[in-house]
């Protein structure tokens, strides 16, 4: 089409300027005039920008490499996952600090979604107590910057609880102290191997019984309570095979020293502050997101499960959350999204995460701005794709069994 | 009524004039509702008492320590222990100043104050929409950022304040309001942007609005900060507040775009065939039918973007600037007042409440003043 009409006006039309026009006013030339203008805008900002940027990185006598990962970064950081010396790369640096915000933003993802279910149904229950209370904490957390959450709480653990000697303590296995929360660590003998199997062989068992038993009620009516049964396959043949193979696990629990706890695992208040501030922080947006995907299912639709026959437990099972989840998973992305961003916050506390270590500390060091912003951005970037490519595919799957 | 009448009812009315008799008084009532709504069953009960226990311990501990035992005057740490055993509010009173103004020069304070009342004067045109004179009250909301920097940053008669002396609450404003008013626009090109049948156009759209929303604010302020001054020309002197207003922009319209791309899906396409079928050209499209209605769809999001800016202002800290979290962080290290940083969070905490919660109590009027029922 636009060929003939770009033709036709080609031969008929000779004056320069009107043909110009008729370029302009055809509808598929026009688009393509417009994008090659877009594009050649775009390259000369680029190339704008990046001579600019060369210009200024010769006056001042840089370079762009990244050859700095290599060299030793000869600070410390405070909460290892992997082995880390002082004398490690940089690149080891930046391991250790995404390895450290993967940490906090995979617990917080966890016990904010945990919590903020639990928020959003406590929120729409006709107790009026606990619906008012949860709207108030709602309300007040999600109203305050997370920044001053993280803040506050590091704040008490720090300024507020006692030292190690007076530690508030569970029966005397867990200890919450300025120091942080020290919990046992667990020490396996040889023979846990068992029971690892084991719990692998019953997560396969509790699959194939659930499709056992969804196969049994769509054919024969037949109903199990599946919840019960399959937690008892996951939780119970473990058991059983550690209790057999003589419980070989012991706990190595923290005991009091002269200055400070020794043994067991602990948790630095850093990272228990960022923790709980950043749970309590998403749990109070997710409740919401819960309370507003459940009202959004149709009255009806309780009224037509309840005249089908179906118990309070099953009509939520199997009516109301399969279409809720449907509206919550979406908005629940972004705010599993905004929870690993926000664990860059980190910063504030000093808690060592990958812009702690490799967008402060080596940015300071090796002076090298342009590199480590950009390793810091790419980082990012690729966490936020995997998030929400994961969280996608849960959704299309909801999608598919829902039809 | 007589013992006859109620023994034999049917005798008396015919069927369907009976009078309603009142429910049992099992069923109604202050009881009723305390039995049905707070120990219905099991779980209710048990919620209940958890959450009575709760407040029980709660409300007298902070209001004691609020209120009852809190020193609201005195010079230092010790007087307010001196006085009583709760917070010490002395501490917050003394910085007040230092809490809205920053480093703000004392004698040009005025100047801060102006602006603040400007600001109010500039939003009303825009937020009440029967107004008096709305007209020339919108142009003047268009031309308040160019008054408003002039106000506070100087020049032509007025003393120069460097923007380095810039703190406290105005620069949580400054940096919410400028984001929220320059990302407005953005936000708009970008969507259309990302819904435009030119492929270039869309992808660089789609491209922008994925890595604005990719990566965390924080980090956008470090570009800002140490990153942003190599693109410009060697020698140019580019101010840091001008660098992270330009980055917290771009911030929001990112977010920005993908609010009102979620109005402008909401339109049902016989609005665009209609608008098309009357000869309108794409921008009077957008202009006359869409956006004024994808607009409307998206304020909840819009004022949500606004509040989430708001806060995230706070984050300037991490880049050496005080906004009013940052000055009662830094006020933390004053000798005198050691010790005090619960009395300043909760301060600085109450006081994004109440500004964050009346805003989104705002805009839940507006959306139910603007529903229509499309």
């Amino acid at each position: 089409m636009s060929d003939n009409v770009s033709q036709g006006s080609d031969q008929q039309v000779s004056s320069q300027p009107n043909y110009l026009l008729g370029l302009w006013r055809n509808k598929e030339t026009r688009s393509v005039i417009l994008q090659i203008l877009t594009i050649a805008v775009l390259f000369a900002f680029l190339a704008y920008i990046i001579n600019n940027a060369v210009l200024n990185l010769a006056a001042l006598g840089k370079t762009f490499s990244f050859d700095f990962l290599g060299q030793p970064a000869s600070y410390d950081i405070n909460q290892r996952l992997i082995e880390y010396t002082s004398q490690s790369t940089h690149l080891r640096a930046f391991f250790v600090g995404l390895l450290n915000t993967l940490l906090v933003a995979f617990f917080g993802v966890i016990t904010a979604t945990i919590l903020g279910f639990a928020l959003g149904v406590i929120r729409l229950s006709n107790n009026w107590v606990a619906s008012r209370l949860v709207y108030v904490f709602i309300e007040l957390t999600r109203n305050v910057p997370v920044l001053l959450h993280i803040l506050l709480i590091h704040g008490i653990i720090v300024h507020i609880l006692p030292s190690p000697k007076q530690a508030h303590t569970l029966a005397d296995s867990i200890f919450l102290s300025n120091r942080g929360l020290t919990i046992p660590d667990p020490v396996s003998g040889d023979a846990l191997t068992f029971t690892v199997i084991a719990f692998f062989i019953a997560i396969v068992g509790a699959v194939y019984f659930r499709s056992w038993a969804k196969k049994k009620r769509e054919e024969e009516g037949k109903i199990y309570h599946v919840f019960y049964i399959s937690a008892g396959i996951l939780f119970g043949l473990p058991l059983l095979v550690f209790l057999l193979s003589g419980m070989p696990l012991t706990w190595n629990v923290p005991e009091m020293g002269r200055f400070n706890l020794k043994g067991g695992i602990t948790m630095i208040p850093e990272l228990l502050a960022l923790w709980l501030a950043l749970s309590l922080y998403t749990a109070a947006f997710i409740a919401e997101i819960v309370r507003a995907g459940i009202m959004a299912i149709d009255k009806g639709q309780w009224e037509a499960a309840q005249a089908v026959g179906l118990t309070r437990d099953r009509t939520l099972n199997l009516v109301i959350i399969p279409q809720a989840l449907r509206i919550i998973i979406p908005p629940l992305t972004s705010q599993y999204l905004n929870l690993t961003k926000n664990s860059s916050l980190a910063i504030a506390i000093g808690y060592m995460d990958i812009v702690a270590t490799l967008g402060g500390i080596t940015l300071m060091q090796t002076g090298k701005e342009m590199e480590t912003m950009i390793i810091v951005l790419f980082t990012y970037l690729c966490i936020s794709l995997l998030i929400s490519s994961a969280m996608n595919w849960y959704n299309k799957r909801l999608k598919l069994v829902e039809r | 009524m007589n013992s006859n009448e109620t023994q034999n009812p049917a005798e008396h009315y015919a069927p369907g004039t009976h009078p309603d008799l009142p429910p049992p008084s099992s069923a109604y009532g202050p009881v009723y509702w305390i039995r049905k709504n707070l120990f219905g069953n099991v779980t209710n009960t048990v919620l209940t008492l958890l959450f009575a226990y709760m407040l029980w311990k709660m409300v007298p501990f902070l209001s004691e320590w609020m209120f009852l035992d809190a020193a609201f005057t005195g010079e230092s740490r010790k007087d307010c222990e001196a006085q009583a055993g709760g917070a010490c509010w002395a501490f917050i009173g003394s910085r007040l100043p230092l809490f809205i103004y920053g480093f703000y020069p004392e004698a040009e304070r005025w100047r801060v104050d102006l602006t603040f009342v400007l600001l109010i004067l500039a939003l009303v045109p825009v937020l009440y929409d029967a107004t008096p004179h709305r007209g020339k009250g919108l142009i003047f909301s268009c031309l308040y950022p160019l008054i408003a920097a002039w106000l506070l940053i100087g020049g032509l008669g007025l003393t120069k304040v460097p923007t380095d002396q810039f703190g406290g609450l105005m620069l949580n404003v400054i940096i919410g309001v400028t984001g929220i008013a320059f990302s407005l626009p953005i936000g708009i090109v970008l969507a259309l942007g990302r819904q435009s049948h030119l492929p270039i156009v869309r992808i660089l759209c789609i491209g922008f609005i994925e890595f604005i929303r990719g990566v965390p604010l924080i980090t956008l302020l470090f570009v800002a900060a140490v990153m942003l001054s190599y693109f410009v020309p060697p020698g140019t002197d580019f101010d840091l507040l001008v660098r992270v207003l330009i980055m917290v922009t771009l911030f929001a319209s990112g977010y920005m775009a993908e609010v009102i791309r979620g109005g402008l899906q909401a339109i049902p396409k016989g609005q665009y065939e209609a608008a098309d079928g009357m000869g309108l050209k794409y921008w009077q499209v957008m202009r006359l039918v869409i956006l004024p209605q994808a607009l409307k769809i998206s304020i909840p999001g819009i004022v949500n973007t606004f509040i989430g800016l708001y806060k995230d202002t706070t984050l300037v800290i991490v880049i050496g600037r005080l906004d009013i979290l940052g000055i009662g962080n830094s006020s933390l290290a004053d000798s005198k007042w050691q010790g005090l940083s619960t009395e300043v969070y909760v301060f600085v905490a109450l006081f994004f409440f109440i500004s964050c919660f009346s805003i989104s109590r705002y805009s839940l009027y507006l959306e139910k003043k603007l529903h229509t029922g499309l």
